[in-house]
């Protein structure tokens, strides 16, 4: 992409800084540029958070059919198993091998680039986070438009290779060569739809750091900036700084199958009896290992940051307290984006590094663990003393605590290289990182659309369907992923479509049978949200501009907030979490002056 | 850079026409120093010491780094710094310096020892 | 024009950073972009010295060096006129800028067009590396490099390169069977890992030129309209512009060594 413009803020008309409505227009925009072609930052961000919702949905239903032959191996699949294409299934509907792998590949290429970061960072990010520093807008709101409409069509073309003669990108979401390069499927499309998505968010991620820094309003200073704001702003510089070396390896990867290039093909390699010398050879697959290792473990802080934001808020408001140790949770989030720089090497433990390099990325891995058990730790803290309120947002964010808890102890015996020897790719990892981003980010995510949808509609989720949603998502959130713990360590490995295929992996069939049936619970136990999430934006109970009482910025501004967020600039006197303040009438003094009571 | 005078800007196109000279003679000195055909590891050496004179002639003139506000060089800093770490890539990788940095004489593992032995 | 909010520092510098939004914003996306190239850059430097002893041309063999000195300096000259037409602009000479502007369009045409050149050489030229060795030219040779491949089911005949004193001289088409045959392939990105590398990057950096001209081209045929409107904004938009084509022409000066001299 080109160089950015300076933005074209014209109204055409002078006004001066101070008014940040009605800019004299005249006429209304049509609906084509109010809704789809929007420039505001709000429209911006319910349309990322409502794609993103229906991709994670798509991106869930195709593990619901993989849990089916893990529960079942090689039965037909119920229902939808003869509508299949042949890609997927054989003649009798049962899933074949190859389609095994595309499901898996893509559900966790969906899962990661399509729904989470979208939703996390597109969605919640783009919405909240110009109310929470009192800014009419992003600073680049042409540009925000763009990314959003760069991300659809690289989630569209990342789907249309589900219906290619061969099927979806089949080598995983880490798409390691030489399968990758060889391999039929549409891995092409996968590489081409990730240049789409990196470019996305690098568009987004130059907006978000602009945006924080320069259009703070008055008395916002850095150290009172909400938590949310500062885990969006290392947020965005992961993205910014870490997504390049991918985008270079896409490209790499794609001349390699397009271009007969031989990056990460190495000299002599057979395939199926098939001598590659359409290749040059010299290549190294560790190569791309490292490139795609160095963009994908700040990927994963990219995936919690946001949700550790969203937290943050939900509990400081919830809890009629302030933060604890706010400073320590500003400071451990700076060092954990820094030093997730220095630790990809963790997923690289069984490529052959000398003793001295895997000590190396051991000992970053286990200094990285520190910032985030400061952070888990002061939320934790937080919530003693309190005057805890069980909404549905903070149920949500109470259940993440113990859950991220134990995704991150699990980390701990896959960042130390002698039990990784013997986890490493195992079901161990899969229970790892799921119970950090499932009922870690995801609930996080839930807890944010509980929280902010008021602000956003005007009107209020209902609480009872809510609480339904979150009882049930919890209990069988865990039985989908906690046996997978004792399958790793039993020596399972992943990836494997049929798991009873090896002497070890058939006594752990009742282990995945029982997370099959959590799993289908689980997409049953979305229904009241899902039925909840709409119903209430149009017939739910309407609330003025402050519904949970909170301090920051966003609530001080209309319920939803016109073109331009907020009635006057706000004007900051006070820190984010202003609670329960000796001396005080109301249990809250909010940032905005002109929102005390 | 508002406010600067118009002798203020024909001060800087007096320096922009220098760097140019500048950069058109190390472009100059990078192909003869070429042509001399050193070893490997001097050549690499010599070639990017003068493309880094180069570049930075560029950045604080050209691109006008040397009248902005410290904010900025943090920035350019923090990224500077995972640079090294993406070059420092293929360093690492290179078996044969990793296997000179470890023990390089292994003595033979006793059949009864139950101890591990130590260095690859 | 379009709809937005008014948004502080468009124009008027932030105290903190000094800059105005659009300006900060091209940094940050240059820091981006560093990260991108580097990546490239890295990915050369492991391939080469991961590359087995005598399997890695030089690039001065390959490449045409005095073809990218010539760029070089079209690119450095680019460089002058841009930051010359910002300077300009400071002066309140829209005229003399639109003309800087224009230069720099061209300098940057040229490049392009050197470009081509080097390019479609490549392609145009083969190598067909042998089996065991073949008589030809004096010598034993692994490899025959040439012009005008003709390939059949048994066959590919090639007309060799000449060597030594008398380069214009010309080969006659040889012909070689199959059967001798381990490989034929032009000087394309397929052909060895060093050429790869070398289109990848200096594509990706030809990308970024082609780039740079459209917003040029673009600043040229708007510069009237947008200095009546609001003559900042216009400076702001070729400073922002000048830095990105900075940034474009320092990837070069970085390149045309690594690829081209060593």
């Amino acid at each position: 992409m080109s160089g950015a413009h300076a933005t074209d803020s014209h109204a055409g008309h002078d006004h001066g800084h101070g008014h940040s409505h009605d800019h004299g227009h005249g006429h209304e925009l049509p609906f084509w540029r109010k809704y789809i072609f929007s420039v505001d930052h709000k429209v911006i961000g319910v349309q990322y958070t409502i794609t993103s919702l229906l991709f994670l949905l798509f991106g869930f239903a195709l593990m619901w059919v993989m849990r089916f032959q893990l529960a079942y191996p090689g039965q037909p699949i119920p229902i939808i198993g003869k509508m299949l294409g042949a890609s997927l299934v054989d003649s009798s509907g049962i899933l074949i091998g190859n389609g095994y792998n595309a499901f898996g590949a893509m559900h966790g290429t969906i899962m990661v680039f399509l729904g989470i970061v979208p939703l996390a960072v597109g969605g919640f990010g783009n919405y909240v986070l110009p109310l929470q520093i009192g800014a009419p807008d992003m600073a680049f709101p042409r540009l925000n438009m763009a990314s959003y409409w760069v991300y659809l069509p690289g989630g569209l073309i990342m789907l249309a290779s589900f219906f290619t003669r061969d099927g979806a990108a089949q080598s995983g979401w880490t798409s390691y060569p030489p399968l990758s390069v060889v391999n039929i499927g549409g891995q092409t499309w996968w590489l081409i739809g990730m240049v789409f998505l990196i470019t996305s968010s690098l568009l987004g991620s130059v907006n978000f750091i602009v945006t924080t820094v320069q259009l703070r309003v008055k008395g916002l200073s850095f150290f009172r900036l909400p938590f949310f704001v500062w885990a969006q702003l290392v947020t965005s510089f992961l993205l910014l700084l870490a997504f390049p070396p991918l985008e270079a390896a896409a490209v790499m990867q794609l001349m390699d199958r397009v271009a007969g290039t031989s990056f990460f093909m190495p000299g002599g390699l057979i395939v199926t009896d098939v001598v590659q010398n359409q290749y040059s050879g010299g290549g190294s697959p560790v190569l791309w290992q490292h490139l795609f290792w160095f963009l994908a473990h700040p990927e994963v802080y990219v995936l919690i940051l946001p949700g550790l934001g969203i937290i943050a808020e939900v509990i400081a408001n919830n809890t009629r307290k302030p933060l604890w140790g706010y400073k320590a949770l500003v400071h451990s989030a700076i060092f954990l984006g820094f030093m997730s720089f220095i630790v990809w090497a963790h997923h690289m433990f069984m490529t052959g590094m000398g003793t001295t390099l895997s000590t190396f990325f051991q000992f970053t891995t286990m200094v990285i663990s520190v910032p985030s058990v400061i952070i888990l730790t002061c939320f934790i803290i937080s919530l003693w003393g309190a005057s805890i309120r069980y909404t549905v947002p903070m149920l949500f964010a109470l259940s993440f605590l113990p859950m991220f808890a134990i995704g991150g102890l699990t980390g701990l015996p896959l960042g130390l290289t002698a039990s990784d020897i013997h986890l490493h790719d195992t079901y161990y990892v899969i229970g790892h990182f799921h119970y950090v981003v499932a009922p870690g980010t995801i609930f996080a995510m839930f807890a944010g659309i509980y929280y902010w949808f008021p602000k956003v509609t005007g009107r209020k989720m209902s609480d009872l369907l809510g609480k339904i949603h979150w009882f049930f998502s919890f209990i069988f959130i865990n039985g989908v992923f906690m046996p997978m713990f004792f399958q790793g360590m039993a020596g399972i490995l992943r990836r494997q479509y049929d798991q009873s295929y090896q002497l070890h992996g058939a006594s752990a069939q009742g282990l995945s049978m029982m997370a099959s049936w959590s799993a289908w619970c689980l997409g049953l136990a979305q229904i009241p949200f899902i039925i909840n999430f709409f119903y209430s934006a149009f017939a739910g109970k309407k609330v003025g501009k402050n519904p949970w009482e909170a301090t920051t910025l966003e609530w001080s501004a209309p319920s939803p907030p016109p073109h331009g967020n907020f009635d006057a600039v706000p004007v900051v006197q006070c820190g984010p979490y202003e609670y329960s303040v000796p001396g005080r009438k109301s249990d809250y003094l909010p940032q905005n002056i002109a929102m005390e009571a | 850079m508002g406010g600067s005078s118009a002798a203020d800007i024909q001060h800087h196109v007096k320096i922009y026409y220098r760097v140019f000279a500048a950069l058109a003679v190390l472009t100059v000195v990078t192909v003869a120093v070429a042509r001399i055909h050193l070893p490997l590891a001097g050549a690499v050496a010599v070639a990017l010491f003068v493309a880094s004179i180069k570049g930075t002639l560029v950045a604080c003139y050209f691109m006008h780094l040397l009248t902005e506000k410290a904010m900025l060089f943090w920035i350019l800093a923090l990224c500077a710094l995972f640079f090294i770490v993406l070059m420092a890539i293929p360093v690492l990788t290179d078996h044969e310096v990793m296997r000179r940095t470890v023990n390089v004489a292994v003595p033979p593992m006793k059949i009864h020892e139950t101890t591990p032995a130590t260095g690859h | 024009m379009s709809d937005s909010a008014i948004i502080p520092h468009d124009v008027e510098p932030h105290p903190l950073t000094g800059m105005y939004n659009g300006k900060f914003g091209l940094w940050l996306f240059l820091a981006s972009e560093v990260m991108l190239f580097g990546a490239l850059f890295s990915s050369y430097v492991l391939l080469r010295t991961g590359a087995p002893e005598g399997t890695w041309p030089r690039g001065e063999d390959i490449l045409n060096w005095k073809l990218a000195m010539l760029n070089t300096m079209f690119l450095i000259t680019s460089s002058v006129t841009m930051v010359m037409a910002w300077a300009e602009l400071k002066m309140n000479r829209l005229g003399k800028a639109k003309q800087m502007l224009a230069i720099t369009f061209a300098l940057a045409g040229a490049f392009m067009v050197v470009k081509y050149f080097e390019y479609t050489d490549k392609f145009h030229h083969y190598q067909v590396e042998l089996l065991a060795p073949m008589a030809h030219d004096g010598h034993d040779v692994m490899k025959i490099t040439g012009h005008n491949v003709k390939e059949t089911e048994d066959s590919v005949s090639i007309e060799p390169d000449a060597h030594g004193a008398d380069k214009s001289a010309k080969h006659a088409p040889i012909t070689i069977e199959r059967s001798k045959i381990k490989r034929v392939t032009n000087f394309g990105p397929a052909h060895s890992t060093f050429l790869a590398v070398y289109f990848t990057l200096t594509g990706l950096h030809g990308l970024h030129i082609v780039g740079g001209m459209v917003v040029i081209g673009y600043l040229i045929f708007a510069a009237d309209r947008i200095w009546k409107w609001n003559p900042e904004k216009m400076v702001n938009r070729v400073e922002c512009t000048g830095l990105y084509w900075h940034f474009v022409d320092l990837v070069w000066i970085f390149l045309f060594p690594v690829l081209y001299l060593l």
